[in-house]
């Protein structure tokens, strides 16, 4: 399949991203650049100094929102992707509002209380919708311990499942790139066997 | 009883455990996580009351912060 077809493919689809931070802003610049239709970005947060070695942002953006932010950057790529962003803090009552209509869903949280949250509301509220998850990727090397596992047909996890980020365990660009990176391949995946 | 426990077969001498009893047993029990039992979410307040038996498939997810 060329390029230009699965450009066409993919610009039908509309997918969440659940955090605007080193998952979610890494994840939504690969999925721009594959041609996906419609990214819906939310986040709460401003960018600070210390989000630069791993979030897809630059110095003279520091203290603006991400999500407005991340769509100029994404628009600057030049794909004809939509950009939805969200300027909000998630919770089980907006996530089934502001995702639906969406045919996959990226968790991209930095905090482990909230991935369980999100999570939690997408299977009990949203059943159906695939989600990507981003569970362990702190520190550097051991590129042999990031996995990819399918739990179910609705359920993906890319990362080692295993690293909790502390101050000396720091999430850095390569480890969290890389699980950005294969959340957006696995979303790939899906919706390229999606008719 | 012998259960899928993510995607690898376990085996323990019990004709059936609890989820807490099996987080315990496998020294799980202290991270974040989900639980589904043959592709359904576990709600945290049934973990006591929630058997797993021969031939579940329990699937956990750590989830570990960082992002």
């Amino acid at each position: 399949m060329k390029f230009s077809e699965i450009k066409t493919h993919l610009s039908r689809f509309r997918v969440g991203i659940a955090g605007a931070g080193g998952l979610g802003s890494n994840c939504a610049v690969a999925l721009a650049r594959s041609g996906i239709g419609t990214l819906v970005i939310s986040d709460f947060d401003v960018i600070e100094e210390t989000n630069l070695n791993r979030q897809f942002y630059f110095a003279d953006q520091i203290g603006r929102k991400k999500t407005e932010a991340l769509k100029e950057n994404i628009e600057r790529i030049g794909s004809a992707t939509r950009i939805i962003a969200n300027q909000i803090k998630l919770n089980p009552d907006n996530i089934p509002l502001i995702y639906s209509g969406c045919d996959v869903i990226v968790e991209a949280f930095d905090r482990s209380d909230m991935k369980e949250m999100l999570i939690e509301t997408v299977l009990t509220r949203m059943p159906g919708i695939p989600l990507v998850v981003g569970s362990g990727m702190a520190g550097w090397g051991n590129n042999e311990s990031i996995n990819y596992r399918m739990i179910d047909d609705y359920l993906f996890v890319c990362g080692d499942e295993s690293t909790e980020a502390s101050q000396d365990m720091p999430p850095m660009a390569p480890r969290v790139g890389i699980v950005a990176n294969m959340q957006a391949n696995v979303v790939v995946e899906i919706l390229m066997k999606k008719q | 009883m012998k259960i899928l426990l993510n995607n690898r077969e376990e085996y323990f001498d019990k004709e059936s455990l609890t989820i807490n009893e099996l987080l315990l047993l496998k020294k799980l029990s202290f991270r974040l996580r989900i639980v589904k039992i043959n592709g359904t979410l576990i709600q945290k307040d049934s973990y006591d009351n929630t058997y797993i038996k021969n031939d579940d498939n329990v699937q956990i997810l750590y989830l570990m912060s960082g992002g």
